[in-house]
C-alpha cells in the first residue's frame, strides 16, 4: 500500500481510564476500555467499526480526536502524530477531522440556532487566524451546507427543539462539513432515529462521501447498516479489535468465532430466511473490561475455545485471503 | 396457535390533550389476538405503539389521557370500563408485561426475591416459602445461573440481559394468558438480543401464552411473530401474517419500511431506497390519510378522507385508498 493513501493511521492504541478505588488502597485500578488497537483507513474509504456496547467503539473514536487523551500508541492523521502535537497544530489537525455524534439531541446546544451552531466551527477557526472567511461568506456557507444537507435555508434562525431528530442529525453532519474536513468521524449517527430516517441519512452520508472524497470512520452496532455504509469492517470485542476485512467479505466469510456468532445473531428482515436460519447463541455477557487477561479476550464464550486460548492472547495477523483476525484457529502460537 | 379469540381490541381511541392542541395517540385502532399466537406491532417513534398496549391494560394517565373510544374485550368483559379492583386481578395475573427498560421497571430498592414473590403470593394464593419456590424455578427456566442464589440480589447486581430474564420470568409466574412486551430488548446488543428472544419464545410456547410485541425492528418480528400490524400515525396501516405482508406488501408506507432497511444476506451495492419526508406531527392531525404527504402513490382523494379499510384474503386488512376507493366511489 501506497504510504500517501493513507489518511489515517492508528498503531497500538490505549485507553485506560482510571476507576476509584478504596481511600488508603494503594492499588490503581483501570478500565481497559481500548486495549491496544491498530487500523489503518485510505483516502476515501469507508471503515465500520461494529461491536456490542462497551467494546470500546466510541472510546477509540474520542481518542483518536484526542477528545481523550489516550494512554498510548500512536494516531497518524496525513503523517502527522496527534499523540506528540503541540495545542497549535492539534488545532490544524482537527480542521481536518471533525466528529458526528449519536445523540442529535445531546449534541447540539439547544441555546443556539441551527446556522449559528453550522457557522460555530468557521468562527473559532477564524478567530484564531486559521481560517480566512468573513461574515458574509461565512453566512452563504451555512446557507449551502444547509441546503446540500437537505434542510431549507429558512430553517437558519430555527432552534435545535424545533427540528425533528432526523433533521438534527443533518444540522451535525452540516456542522461536521462546515470546515470541509478529509476525514468524519461518526460514532452511531444512525442509532437513535427511526428506519424510513435512517436510511435517509445513510443515503445523504454515501453522496457526501462521493461529492466531496469524504473518509469515514463509521461506528455503528447495527451490523447491516455497516455492511451497507463501509468499504471494510472492523469487529472489536472488549477493547480489541477482533477480525479487520472487506466488507463483503466479511459477511460472507467470517471467521473468528465472535464475528460469526455476531452476524447469526443479527435477525434479518424476512420471516422466510429467518425461519431456516440456525443461531450461534452466545453464552453469558460480555465481561467488565476492568482487567487484563493473558488470555484471548473472548475465550469465556467461545464455542471453539483451546487450551492455548487461555494462556496467549492471539495477535491480529493477515490469512491467505486477507481478512485479518485475531484467533488461534487461523494461524499458531507463538 | 387456534382460533380461538381471547382479547379483541375494537376501535380504541386514545387521546391526550396537550397545550399545543389534541394528540390523538391511538385513533381506531382494531385486532384480534388468538390464543398462542404472537402478533407483532411495528412503526416508528410516537406511531402509537405503546399507547395502544397502555390503553389495553389500562395504565394510561388520565388526564391528560382519555379513552375517547372503543372497547378492549378480554373474555367478554371490557378491559376499559371495569373498575380499578377488577383490572388489578388481571393485570400482572391474566395479563403481564415487560417493558423496554429492565433497569427503570425493577424496582432498585428491594431484592429480586421481594418483588417476585410479592407478585405470585398476590395472585396465585400461595404462601411465601411456595411462592420463593415458584420464583426460583422461574428464574431457572429464563436461563439465570445459580437461581439459589441469584434470588436474593438486587437488580443493580444483574447486567442488561439478566435483568430482561428477571423481568421474563416475574411476568410469566402468575402463567398469564397474555403477555404484553413493550420493545424488550430495544436496549440489548444483539448477541444478547438473540438470547432473550429465544428464551422468550421458547417459555411463551411452553406455557402456551399469547404474546403482544412491539418492536420498530422488523428483523425481530420476522423472526418472531405469527401475525403483523403495522402502525403509523395512531392507526394501523396494515394487518395480516407475518410472511404474506414481508412477501406481498400492500400498503405504499409497508412497501417502503421493507424496502429501506439494510440487510444483512443481500449484496446492497445498489442505493437504499428511502421514504422522503419526515413522520407527521400527531397534533391536530387533518382528517386525511397521515402518509399522503410521504407517499409516491398519492392520489386527490388521500389529502381529503382517511382510507375505508379494505379486507382481503388470510385475514389481511390495509388502509389505503389504492385498494379500498374502488368500492367506495
Amino acid at each position: 500500500m501506497n504510504k500517501t493513501d493513507l489518511l489515517l493511521d492508528v498503531r497500538n492504541l490505549k485507553m485506560h481510564f482510571p476507576v476509584k478505588s478504596g481511600f488508603l488502597s494503594k492499588e490503581k485500578n483501570y478500565i481497559y476500555a481500548v486495549d491496544g488497537v491498530d487500523f489503518s483507513i485510505k483516502r476515501g474509504e469507508t471503515l465500520g467499526l461494529v461491536g456490542e456496547s462497551g467494546c470500546g467503539k466510541s472510546t477509540t473514536a474520542r481518542a483518536i480526536s484526542q477528545l481523550y487523551k489516550p494512554t498510548g500508541g500512536e494516531v497518524f492523521l496525513k503523517g502527522k502524530d496527534l499523540m506528540k502535537a503541540s495545542a497549535s497544530e492539534l488545532m490544524e489537525a482537527r480542521k481536518n477531522m471533525q466528529m458526528v455524534f449519536q445523540d442529535p439531541y445531546a449534541s447540539l446546544n439547544p441555546r443556539m440556532t441551527s446556522g449559528d451552531i453550522i457557522a460555530e466551527p468557521i468562527r473559532i477557526f477564524q478567530k484564531r487566524g486559521l481560517v480566512n472567511m468573513g461574515k458574509d461568506a461565512t453566512n452563504e456557507r451555512v446557507e449551502q451546507l444547509m441546503e446540500r444537507v437537505g434542510l431549507s435555508r429558512f430553517f437558519k434562525n430555527r432552534y435545535p427543539h424545533e427540528f425533528s431528530g432526523g433533521q438534527r442529525q443533518r444540522i451535525g453532519i452540516a456542522r461536521a462539513l462546515a470546515l470541509q474536513p478529509e476525514l468524519i468521524l461518526c460514532d452511531e449517527p444512525v442509532s437513535a432515529l427511526d428506519v424510513s430516517i435512517q436510511s435517509q441519512i445513510l443515503n445523504l452520508f454515501k453522496d457526501l462521501q462521493q461529492e466531496f472524497g469524504l473518509t469515514y470512520l463509521f461506528i455503528a452496532h447495527d451490523l447491516a447498516v455497516i455492511k451497507y455504509i463501509s468499504d471494510r469492517v472492523a469487529v472489536m470485542y472488549l477493547g480489541l479489535i477482533v477480525e479487520i476485512s472487506g466488507a463483503k467479505d466479511l459477511y460472507k466469510n467470517p471467521k473468528h468465532p465472535y464475528t460469526q456468532a455476531l452476524l447469526s445473531a443479527a435477525p434479518i428482515p424476512d420471516p422466510k430466511v429467518e425461519a431456516q436460519r440456525r443461531r450461534i447463541i452466545l453464552t453469558g455477557d460480555v465481561p467488565s473490561p476492568d482487567k487484563q487477561r493473558p488470555g484471548c479476550y473472548f475465550y469465556d464464550r467461545c464455542s471453539k475455545r483451546m487450551d492455548v486460548c487461555k494462556v496467549q492472547r492471539p495477535k491480529l495477523k493477515e490469512t491467505e485471503d486477507g481478512h485479518q483476525v485475531a484467533c488461534f484457529l487461523y494461524h499458531k502460537p507463538e | 396457535m387456534t382460533n380461538e379469540v381471547i382479547l379483541q381490541v375494537k376501535d380504541l381511541r386514545t387521546y391526550f390533550t396537550v397545550d399545543e392542541g389534541l394528540v390523538k395517540a391511538v385513533d381506531g385502532v382494531s385486532f384480534d389476538l388468538h390464543k398462542g399466537e404472537t402478533l407483532g406491532i411495528v412503526g416508528e417513534s410516537g406511531s402509537g405503539k405503546s399507547v395502544t398496549n397502555l390503553s389495553i391494560i389500562n395504565l394510561i394517565p388520565m388526564p391528560p389521557g382519555k379513552i375517547a373510544g372503543g372497547q378492549v374485550l378480554f373474555h367478554g368483559k371490557d378491559l376499559l370500563t371495569l373498575p380499578q379492583a377488577e383490572i388489578r386481578q388481571i393485570r400482572g395475573n391474566k395479563i403481564s408485561m415487560i417493558f423496554q427498560d429492565p433497569m427503570t421497571s425493577l424496582n432498585p430498592f428491594l431484592k429480586v426475591s421481594t418483588q417476585m414473590i410479592e407478585t405470585i403470593v398476590l395472585h396465585q394464593k400461595l404462601d411465601k416459602d411456595a411462592a420463593k419456590q415458584k420464583a426460583i424455578e422461574m428464574l431457572k427456566l429464563a436461563g439465570i445461573p445459580a437461581p439459589e442464589k441469584r434470588i436474593d440480589q438486587y437488580p443493580h447486581q444483574f447486567s442488561g440481559g439478566m435483568r430482561q430474564r428477571v423481568m421474563i420470568a416475574m411476568s410469566l409466574s402468575c402463567n398469564p394468558e397474555i403477555l404484553i412486551a413493550d420493545e424488550p430488548t430495544s436496549a440489548l446488543d444483539v448477541t444478547i438480543q438473540a438470547q432473550i428472544l429465544e428464551i422468550m419464545q421458547e417459555l411463551t410456547k411452553r406455557l402456551g401464552t399469547a404474546v403482544i410485541l412491539i418492536t420498530h425492528s422488523l428483523g425481530v418480528v420476522a423472526g418472531m411473530c405469527d401475525t403483523l400490524c403495522v402502525m403509523y400515525a395512531g392507526r394501523i396501516v396494515e394487518r395480516g401474517p407475518t410472511d404474506v405482508i414481508f412477501e406481498n406488501p400492500k400498503h405504499p408506507y409497508t412497501q417502503g419500511l421493507i424496502r429501506s432497511v439494510p440487510r444483512l444476506d443481500m449484496e446492497n451495492s445498489q442505493r437504499l431506497y428511502s421514504i422522503q419526508g419526515q413522520p407527521p406531527n400527531v397534533i391536530d392531525l387533518p382528517d386525511c390519510c397521515p402518509f399522503y404527504p410521504r407517499c409516491e402513490k398519492a392520489m386527490d382523494i388521500c389529502k381529503k378522507k382517511y382510507p375505508t379499510t379494505a379486507n382481503f384474503e388470510q385475514g389481511r386488512a390495509v388502509s389505503c385508498w389504492l385498494y379500498s376507493g374502488a368500492k367506495d366511489e
